[in-house]
């Protein structure tokens, strides 16, 4: 491209400050900023205290996996079809179907899960095994304090997923 | 012999002594306590609490924080200077420290029958004694910096060293308007001086000069650039750990306390109270107390205020704007005093 001298768009400075303008620049403005950081001092702090107070989550927070039973009878309501284990990006989760008998009923439909693992340190709490559940059988709970010493113990088996958990995390109410 | 300090009154040797342990232990007493209220008060400038864990309300961070640093592996770069390399702390917190010796806490008071004078040692020679040890502290930020061996290390200690130096010009020239204001170099005198008015009403002027200067002089944001942590890594300190670190790190508090106590008593009016407040002897120590305090907090709030100042604009307005000013007012006080 050809040089156009008319393209150069030039450039207006200001003229440099006087002795006074810049000494109140440097002083003056300067309390302007003391000002602005002291009203943070009377405005008072906005801090959480983490481990003693939580921030509230929302209802539909994708914590920790649940699985759930019918309230009625107590059966399981997951009948091991694995489409949690299809849809899992991450691929954490292990399902192992069982028959069920009339001597050793565990869920309301024809098989069971006689294993049911999440590896919750793979998981990426996406969702995707809640919605492609067919019968609500595994929902996200609310738990997010998921840290331990061990990757084994992030494995969490169907017991512990289908045991009542402990509501450590508060939900935000209506409003909130 | 030459006597280097004019004290009128007879101070039988072993008062001296005492002294001089009280004033370290107070001193060394102070010094993590400001840590600590420095970071609290940072914290609430920024609308958080600060360390609030250790101990109550955090006030235990620092020996927390003192044990963690204590325990660490003391290590030196093989590029390092050896001898130098552990010199240059300590010097940094000798200067720091001696400093201390002249501040005044209080006049003269007679405990029993011995007249003991409520500070280390009244030097006729004053604030020089200061500017003195602030010119020896520069080797320990200078020969900290290069004999570390590494060019972080280098690059902060020769802005430290600029820095400095400019920047005593106009802290002294600033002074010079308070010292032919008393018409003494005495510091206890020139607290004296200020029982009419305190000199930061006539000398407005030179304790602005002065403050500014002493927060570069004591390497406090917003004149931190020989530390310049997000540039330099930790400036001339970049290759310390341990307890040389905590040494350096003792020392730029305790440079902040000095300079407190130099802006109480040059222009605070010292262990004076307004109203006309005579209070008994013993109360001294806790109104300059109280005031390097009130100091100490003035110098965090403009650390939680001001960004870190780029080199050119550092040099401009030590230059351009501190000295200009620093002498006009000099040379105001002069024509006042004269006329």
């Amino acid at each position: 491209m050809a040089y156009d001298p008319s393209d150069v768009i030039e450039v207006i400075r200001r003229p440099p400050r006087g002795a006074v303008a810049s000494t109140y620049r440097a002083f003056g403005e300067t309390l302007r900023g003391l000002k602005t950081t002291f009203a943070r001092v009377v405005e008072g702090t906005d801090v959480v205290q983490y481990p003693e107070e939580k921030v509230p989550v929302y209802p539909r927070f994708r914590g920790r996996h649940r699985l759930n039973r019918f309230e009625d009878t107590g059966l399981e309501k997951c009948i091991g079809c694995s489409l949690c284990a299809a849809a899992c990006p991450a691929d954490c989760i292990r399902v192992v179907a069982a028959e069920n008998t009339p001597e050793h009923r565990v869920s309301a439909g024809e098989r069971y899960a006689a294993v049911y693992e999440i590896n919750l340190s793979r998981c990426i709490f996406c969702g995707y095994c809640e919605i492609a559940c067919p019968f609500d059988a595994i929902t996200m709970g609310h738990d997010y304090e998921l840290s331990d010493y061990h990757r084994t113990d992030l494995i969490f088996t169907k017991e512990m997923l289908l045991a009542e958990p402990i509501e450590r995390t508060p939900l935000r109410q209506e409003g909130e | 012999m030459i006597a280097f300090a004019d004290v009128n009154y007879f101070e039988p040797w072993w008062v001296q002594i005492v002294k001089a342990v009280v004033i370290f232990a107070v001193v060394f007493a102070i010094l993590p306590v400001s840590i600590v209220w420095e970071r609290k008060l940072l914290g609430r400038f920024q609308m958080r609490y600060g360390p609030n864990r250790v101990g109550p309300y955090g006030y235990l961070q620092p020996i927390a924080e003192f044990v963690k640093v204590a325990l660490k592996e003391p290590f030196r770069p093989t590029t390092a200077v050896g001898f130098l390399y552990m010199l240059a702390p300590a010097i940094a917190m000798i200067c720091a420290i001696g400093a201390l010796a002249i501040i005044p806490w209080g006049t003269v008071q007679r405990i029993g029958s011995t007249p003991v004078g409520l500070y280390g040692i009244d030097v006729s020679i004053g604030p020089l004694y200061v500017f003195a040890l602030g010119g020896i502290s520069f080797y320990g930020i200078l020969l900290g910096g290069w004999s570390s061996g590494s060019k972080y290390s280098f690059l902060g200690a020769m802005r430290g060293a600029a820095q400095l130096i400019s920047y005593e010009v106009s802290q002294s020239l600033a002074l010079v308007g308070v010292l032919i204001s008393a018409q003494t170099l005495s510091l206890t005198g020139i607290v004296n001086a200020q029982k009419g008015m305190w000199y930061f009403i006539p000398q407005f002027f030179g304790l602005l000069v002065f403050f500014a200067a002493s927060m570069a002089e004591a390497n406090r944001a917003p004149f931190d650039l020989s530390e310049a942590d997000t540039e330099l890594v930790g400036g001339y300190f970049t290759e310390y750990g341990g307890l040389q670190w905590v040494a350096y790190m003792f020392s730029e508090y305790a440079n902040m306390i000095v300079a407190s106590a130099m802006v109480t008593t040059l222009f605070l009016g010292g262990w004076l109270l307004p109203f006309g407040l005579h209070p008994p002897g013993f109360v001294d120590p806790i109104v300059v107390l109280v005031k390097m305090f009130l100091v100490f907090s003035l110098f965090v709030w403009i650390r939680a205020t001001l960004p870190r100042f780029r080199y050119d604009q550092l040099m401009s307005f030590g230059w351009k704007i501190l000295l200009p000013l620093a002498t006009a007012n000099l040379l105001v006080t002069a024509i006042i005093v004269v006329h």
